[in-house]
């Protein structure tokens, strides 16, 4: 009965929706040639990373506060006593390949923060690669779940947020948030994107490493 | 039809069908290994979308990291189901 | 049809997949992926619809982005309160038998 309802109603969603976006006008210019007219005040090469970081900056600090927010609401749910399975014998393969993914993780992560100025890549993916080479070490029990979070991952977590915000306020005399003074834009962009990716990276993990049962903690 | 119009059909088409395939797995288990297919994919789909950023990080996040996180659940159920942890 | 038009389409179609998924009674592990199908196809319409008539748009893509990146962190939040609710995949009712 729900299910044939659910079905209707769905296709009825489709049916309309579809017709909506076929029904729409031609598009205009857009934003991209006000984002191409301003590139060479933005301090970076390439437009994605030119608007997650300085013509909407706005945004990503108000998401990595999102996220920040996403951590503390997992860390007040969780369980402050998690039932840690005793986890079956490691293949010693997976351990050792792990031990050689990691500093090339590493290597690759550092590569995307840096890429993100020209071509594709950024704080975001970075993170995302040094995240999951924090999940990957984890799986491998080279890496212990996290309890409670100590003084340094705390730092760690919000430094990077705090170093945006900083630089948010501190240019707030100029008038407008986040708004860059171009001669100074690239290195502003490069410290925020380098204290977003650590704090990014630990977040990301944290997610994994804060839910995880697996292993034993040492 | 340019050869990408056919591949942009084609890859549209087993989106849906990996959509359609998660939502309606029998089991939990089916349903995450296909969702993890699906991250991929739509990597794949962000690529032709001339989105390189993004598709690099739906394949690290969207499929790796939420793969990881719901697997791991899973084993938690696993553990539950099996009564005791 | 450009690229672009013909992937809002099929970011509409997954969305709502997603949404049917989510309104069907089912465990909360099935619910929570079924969520991320809906979160990509409304991504997908976003970034598609901006550039159905060719040509790239960075504001969307940045936006996507950040969206991908909010969609894993409510996604582990989903997880942790459905591993509270007692049966993050229990196959009978919606698992609130803890």
């Amino acid at each position: 009965m729900r299910r044939g309802a659910v079905g209707v109603a769905a296709l009825l969603f489709a049916g309309v929706l579809i017709g909506a976006l076929l029904g729409l006008p031609a598009p205009g210019a857009g934003l991209p040639p006000l984002v191409t007219a301003q590139m060479g005040n933005s301090g970076v090469t390439h437009p994605v990373t030119a608007v997650l970081l300085n013509f909407r900056g706005y945004d990503t600090l108000l998401e990595v506060a999102v996220l920040l927010v996403a951590l503390l609401g997992l860390l007040a749910v969780q369980r402050s006593e998690r039932a840690v399975a005793p986890g079956a014998a490691v293949e010693p393969v997976l351990q050792t390949l792990a031990r050689r993914a990691a500093p090339l993780m590493v290597v690759v992560g550092v590569y995307l923060l840096w890429a993100g100025a020209s071509r594709p890549g950024g704080a975001f993916q970075a993170a995302a690669v040094l995240a999951a080479g924090a999940v990957l070490a984890h799986l491998a029990r080279l890496l212990p779940a996290w309890s409670a979070p100590r003084a340094w991952l705390r730092t760690g977590i919000t430094g990077g947020f705090l170093v945006f915000l900083a630089v948010a306020v501190a240019l707030l005399g100029g008038g407008a948030l986040l708004q860059y003074p171009p001669a100074h834009a690239g290195l502003l962009i490069l410290l925020i994107e380098a204290g977003l990716t650590v704090s990014l990276a630990l977040l990301l993990a944290g997610l994994f490493l804060f839910l995880s049962e697996e292993g034993t903690r040492r | 039809m340019t050869v990408g119009l056919v591949f942009d059909l084609l890859l549209a088409g087993t989106l849906l069908w990996s959509a359609w395939r998660t939502l309606a797995a029998p089991t939990p288990e089916r349903a995450v290994i296909l969702f993890i297919v699906f991250g991929l994919l739509m990597a794949l789909a962000w690529a032709r979308l001339s989105a390189p950023d993004i598709a690099l990080a739906e394949a690290a996040i969207g499929a790796g990291l939420t793969g990881a996180l719901l697997l791991d659940a899973l084993g938690t159920l696993r553990r539950r189901a099996g009564g005791g942890p | 049809m450009s690229t672009g038009m013909l992937f809002a389409l099929v970011g509409a179609l997954l969305f709502t997949m997603g949404a049917a998924g989510v309104a069907l009674p089912g465990a909360p592990l099935r619910r929570i992926v079924a969520f991320n199908v809906m979160g990509s196809g409304a991504l997908l319409v976003l970034v598609g619809l901006a550039q159905r008539g060719g040509g790239v748009d960075p504001v969307p893509q940045a936006m996507v982005l950040t969206g991908i990146v909010v969609a894993v962190a409510a996604t582990a939040l989903a997880l942790a309160l459905a591993r509270r609710l007692g049966a993050p995949g229990a196959r009978a009712a919606s698992g609130d038998d803890d």
